[in-house]
Formats: structure tokens, sequence, C-alpha cells
């Protein structure tokens, strides 16, 4: 759904990893389709949440538009050039514009360099800074992520994970990129922390217009952050919509399970919130269920849903998802 | 050069943020106290040191261990020499350091020659992996599969011989350059040959550092800075893989002059006048029934040099993983 004001635009991505066996002439056995066949449009400055249980390819999803996987198929438009058409020193060149924050803060760091190195390699690789002038780059950096930048000689062990993943932050922020991929950047942190990188995240986002990818397995902490939430299931995604909507009303049988499993700070509420407990495990992406992915779980399946996958249905105005049954199991209020 | 960088770095540093900015601790320093409590490989740490000084300075404390005096027929260990004389009246003393200089230069040079090929090997098939990881992990495997005694010696016979270096020597006058290998190039011959079958292992310890390290956030952080490939590799790969690195050199060192001296006590090795621990304590085992120092004092150099390496190596080790240590 191209948009005059779409700043990322992805278009039918996917990503498949072939299996395969046998030294040096290798056969392929069968396919992971870790990603296939997304469609999302961010507007610039946007926050897009990205749920989905471990497995569903929300993080090679990131990986692929941030290009660290090379797509199988389709394009990602990033402020009208796509990405997925780039080689070696031109996609070196164009990383400047989107960056990663990584899940666990103790692996994306280099143990053996000081903060000012990770910061200031991080700086120079795409401009040319004075020798001079660096110090005070890198303190700048290190205040706007809300670290001293009496810490700058130290290295990534002497902290805390809460600080590291600020100085991960801080190293995503130094090439000034317009789009960010978390990949789950709170879920290796404590929860007291969690809530403390996430009001970072949005100061950042609003401040610098980032625009802005939330992957992220737990609901209520993509809930704070995002505009809108994609929902995915098994390589695609099943339903869109604004944060606050889909929340409230989650459209898809998926979504509805999701919701239902986030607790409500409320005991009164809590009591009586309803789960919807789903049968089965994910299904192997290796070889994904006829028809409808997720109908072997559904709750509300028949018998259509076995024979094509359902094309986006279209709900209200910037609510999808993709189920035959959208408007019968979801009647107007 | 590189050190010139730092110290402008940290210059640059200090005037920047002159209050506060605190010193870290880097791993490298971290791992330097540990190994400094190992009281053990601290201990054959500095006796490495030692007898690497004795054998580098052996010219001026030994009399020249070449001068034969048959009026001191294999004297015992006397006040005039300290460790006795051999069968042709040399000073056994003196042997003892200047073989020492040529066992520790072959364990060093044969190291030095394993760890450049197995680092720029192990890095290229890890780093590369797929295909070309297969091909040249087998070609490993294979030479793995060889009986790398029997390897060693054909090696050694095939370099230590005077009609190779003629065809060296040829091939370097054609090229107009205005030197020739003497015979002491054959001990170089023998130990580049060590170092060819001692670099496996080497290779195999860094190509599995460096597949998981590729597989670390923070390699795939500095991808997605655009870091080139170089950079990635020479920064954030290979200062990470130097600590097995370190500690598989230092034990490498030992095993390489027991190498040495086991192909010198077959004669295959160094070849006299010239003398390693190694032909020494073939000398000294043949008489060692009427004349026991002239096996004793080498036998002693060889062993406590070897002990020292490998405490050193045992210290390293756990200073550097001190994860792995803790079993």
């Amino acid at each position: 759904m191209p948009t005059a004001d779409a700043f990322l635009e992805v278009t039918d991505l996917k990503t498949h990893f072939p299996i395969e066996k046998g030294f040096l002439v290798k056969k392929r056995v069968g396919t992971v389709k870790a990603v296939d066949g997304i469609d999302l449009t961010l507007a610039q400055g946007e926050v897009l949440g990205l749920v989905g249980e471990s497995g569903c390819g929300k993080s090679t999803l990131g990986r692929t538009i941030l290009q660290l996987i090379p797509p199988t198929e389709g394009t990602v438009v990033l402020a009208g050039r796509n990405l997925a058409g780039l080689r070696g020193g031109d996609l070196r060149r164009a990383r400047a514009d989107f960056q990663m924050i990584f899940q666990d803060p103790y692996a994306s760091l280099n143990p053996r360099m000081t903060v000012y190195d990770t910061l200031a390699e991080a700086i120079s690789t795409h401009k040319n800074i004075p020798r001079g002038e660096m110090p005070r780059r890198v303190s700048e950096l290190l205040s706007r992520v809300g670290l001293s930048p009496r810490f700058i000689r130290k290295y990534p062990h002497e902290f805390s994970g809460g600080q590291r993943q600020r100085i991960a932050i801080a190293r995503a922020l130094a090439v000034e990129p317009k789009l960010i991929i978390a990949d789950e950047p709170v879920s290796a942190l404590d929860v007291s922390i969690q809530a403390q990188i996430i009001n970072l995240l949005i100061k950042l986002t609003r401040e610098m217009g980032l625009t802005m990818i939330f992957i992220s397995h737990d609901l209520s902490v993509v809930k704070h952050i995002s505009d809108r939430i994609a929902v995915m299931y098994l390589g695609r995604i099943v339903e869109i919509g604004p944060s606050v909507e889909v929340f409230e009303k989650p459209l898809h049988p998926y979504t509805k399970a999701l919701v239902s499993a986030v607790p409500i700070p409320d005991p009164a509420r809590e009591r009586h919130r309803k789960r919807i407990i789903l049968s089965g495990d994910p299904p192997s992406p290796v070889n994904p269920p006829m028809g409808c992915t997720f109908h072997p779980r559904c709750p509300y399946m028949i018998e259509e849903c076995r024979a094509a996958y359902p094309p986006f249905v279209d709900y209200t105005p910037g609510r999808r998802a993709t189920c035959i049954r959208l408007h019968e199991i979801n009647p107007p209020a | 050069m590189l050190e010139l960088e730092a110290v402008k770095q940290a210059k640059a540093l200090e005037s920047a943020t002159p209050e506060t900015a605190e010193a870290g601790s880097s791993l490298w320093r971290d791992a330097w106290h540990r190994l400094l409590k190992n009281k053990l490989s601290v201990v054959g740490g500095v006796i490495v040191i030692i007898v690497t000084l004795l054998c580098a300075f052996a010219g001026v404390i030994a009399p020249d261990p070449n001068s034969q005096d048959l009026a001191l027929y294999a004297s015992a260990p006397s006040h005039a020499h300290w460790f006795g004389t051999d069968t042709l009246g040399r000073d056994l003393f003196a042997r003892v350091l200047f073989g020492g200089r040529i066992s520790l230069a072959v364990g060093m040079v044969a190291t030095l020659v394993a760890l450049c090929i197995g680092v720029v090997y192990g890095t290229i098939s890890g780093y590369y992996g797929g295909n070309v990881d297969a091909v040249m992990m087998r070609i490993v495997d294979i030479i793995y599969a060889l009986p790398f005694t029997i390897f060693v010696i054909l090696l050694s016979v095939f370099f230590n011989n005077d009609e190779t270096r003629a065809r060296i020597n040829h091939v370097i006058h054609a090229t107009g350059l205005k030197f020739s290998l003497g015979s002491e190039f054959n001990i170089v011959l023998l130990f580049a040959a060590i170092g060819a079958v001692e670099w496996l292992t080497m290779a195999r310890i860094v190509r599995g550092q460096v597949r998981s390290l590729r597989k670390m956030d923070f390699v795939e952080a500095a991808e997605a800075l655009g870091i080139r490939p170089q950079r990635i590799i020479f920064r954030h790969m290979i200062p990470n893989v130097l600590g097995p690195i370190i500690v598989y050199t230092t034990l490498t060192i030992p095993s390489v002059m027991l190498l040495e001296a086991f192909l010198s006590f077959l004669g295959l090795g160094v070849q006299p006048p010239n003398a390693s621990w190694g032909v020494l304590i073939g000398e000294g085992a043949k008489s060692m029934e009427e004349f026991p120092w002239l096996l004793t004092y080498p036998g002693l150099a060889l062993s406590i040099t070897l002990f020292s390496f490998n405490f050193l190596g045992d210290g390293l080790r756990d200073a550097l993983d001190p994860r792995a240590s803790k079993d």
C-alpha cells in the first residue's frame, strides 16, 4: 500500500534459508521460510511495534530490512532508495542511514574496546572528524543517552546491563541514522531497568525524529512505545493497526490470544481476565500448514481456512488483518 | 607507531575531560593481575626469562663451546668447568648455553611459523565459512592424518642436506642477490619444517574461535555500522582470539623444543659441531654410565625449561579465560 509519505516501504519481502545436505555438492532438502512476503509502510518519525512469538521471524525481518541478511525476494525502499539492490561499498556507505540495537547488551559490545573506542569508531566510520574534536563528540553522545562522560575510558564489562544498552544505543546514534531497528532491546534487562531504556528510546525518537521498528515478544512493552503494532505469525504479518486499538480490540484470532495473555495491573480486573489458551505449538516454518498457517491452532477455524492463505481484509481505516472471518468474528460494536 | 596513536588519543581524552575521566581496567590488565597471583606460572615465567637471557648472552658468560682441550678429557664438574667437560674436552656449561640458544631458537622460530600460517589460515577459513571452510579444513584433516613423526623425519631428511642448499643458493644467485646460505641454514630450514606441521592445531583453534565470534552481536553491529571487513577482522575479531592464541603459543614452544630434541637425539636434527640440548642429551646418553654429568646437565636444562613453559602456559590459560579454569 504505497502512500505519499512513505519513508520506509517494504514490499513483498522474503527471506528463505535453504536447508542443504552434502559436502561441496549441496543438495537442497528444504527451505525455512523465515520471512515470507512482508509488506510494510512506515511514515517518517513513526514507531512500529513488531510482535510475535519466538521463531516467528521478527528478528530475521529486522535483519533483512537492514540488509544484514540478504533478502531472497522483494524490495526495501528507504527515503526513495532500494536497499535490497545495494552491494559492497555502496551498502556500507548507505548504512549511515539505518542502525540496529541488539537484544543482548553483554554480547553487542566488543569486550576489548573502551567506550571511547567503540563510539569513536562508530562516529568516524561515516564522517571525517578531526582528532581533537572526537572526545567532545563522544561525550555528547554519552550525555544524550544519559551516561556520564567520565565513563569514557571504561570497558563494557565494568558496566551494568542497562548502562551497556545505553552505550549500544549511543553507538547506533553515532552515525545519525534515520531508521533504527531495535531487536528486543529490553528483554535481556531487569524489569526495573526496562522502563528506563524504553523511556530513553521514546525520548530519543521524539528528539531526533527517528523512525523506529521496535521488535518484542512482550506486548505490554510494545504498547508504550509504538504508534502502530504489527503482529507476526510464521513469517507473515497477520494484523496491523494503531497501537491502542490493537490492544483494546484485537481483530485476528492470534492477536486476541496474545492480548489475552497480558496481565492487567489491576487485581480486580485481572481476576476476571479471560485467557484464550492456544492449543499446540507454532508449526515448523520448514513445513507450514496449508492455507492459513494459523488454522491448526485457531478456535474459529472453518473448512475454508485450509484452502488458501487469506489476503488482508480492511476492518477500519488503518486496521487490517489476514482472516477470512474478520468481520464475522469482530461484529461492529 | 600503534603506541604513539594510543598516547595521542589518551592525551586528547585528558584535555577534553580533564577532571573526571575514570581509567577503565581492560581485560588484558585483569588477566595480568590474575597471572601474577598464580605463583607457579610466575616462577615459570621468570625461569623462562632467565634461561633465555643466559643463552642469549652465552658469548659473554661462557667460554668458547668448540675449543677442544684433550687434556681435559671428560673431566668432572669443577670450579673451572661448572658442568665438567665432554669427551673432546669442551666446556659443557658453554655447550649447554650455546645449545640452549639453538633449542630455544628452534622452539620460537618454528612456533612463529606455525603462528603465522595458523592464524591466517584459520581466520580465513572461519570468516568466510561455507565451501571455503569445508575445503580448507579437510586439507588440515588430511595433513593431520599423516604419521606426524615420519612426516617431520622426511622433511628434515629432505631439507637437511647440502644438495638442497646448493639448489636454493643457485636460485638466489640467479635473482642477482649477493649472498649464499651456509650450513647453519639447514637448521633454519628445519625450524620451518617443524613449524609447517605445528600450524595445524593453531589453524583449528583460530578457526573455531573466529566462527563463534562471527555470530557474536558486536561483530554484526560492526557490520551494521558499515565498517570494512578487514577492519572488522583486525579490530574486532583478532583481539578477541588473541587469548587462546597466546596460550597455545606458549604451549607450542616446549612441544617444538621436545620435537627438535628428539630429532637431534636421533641424529636427524642439528648437526655437529653445532649443539642443541637434544644433541647434547644424545651424546651424553652414549656415555652415561661413565660420565653421568654429560647427560644430567643438558637433561636438566631441557626439562626445567619445558616445565617452566608449561607452567607459564597453564597460568596464562587460567588468567585469560577464567571461566575455563573452574572445573
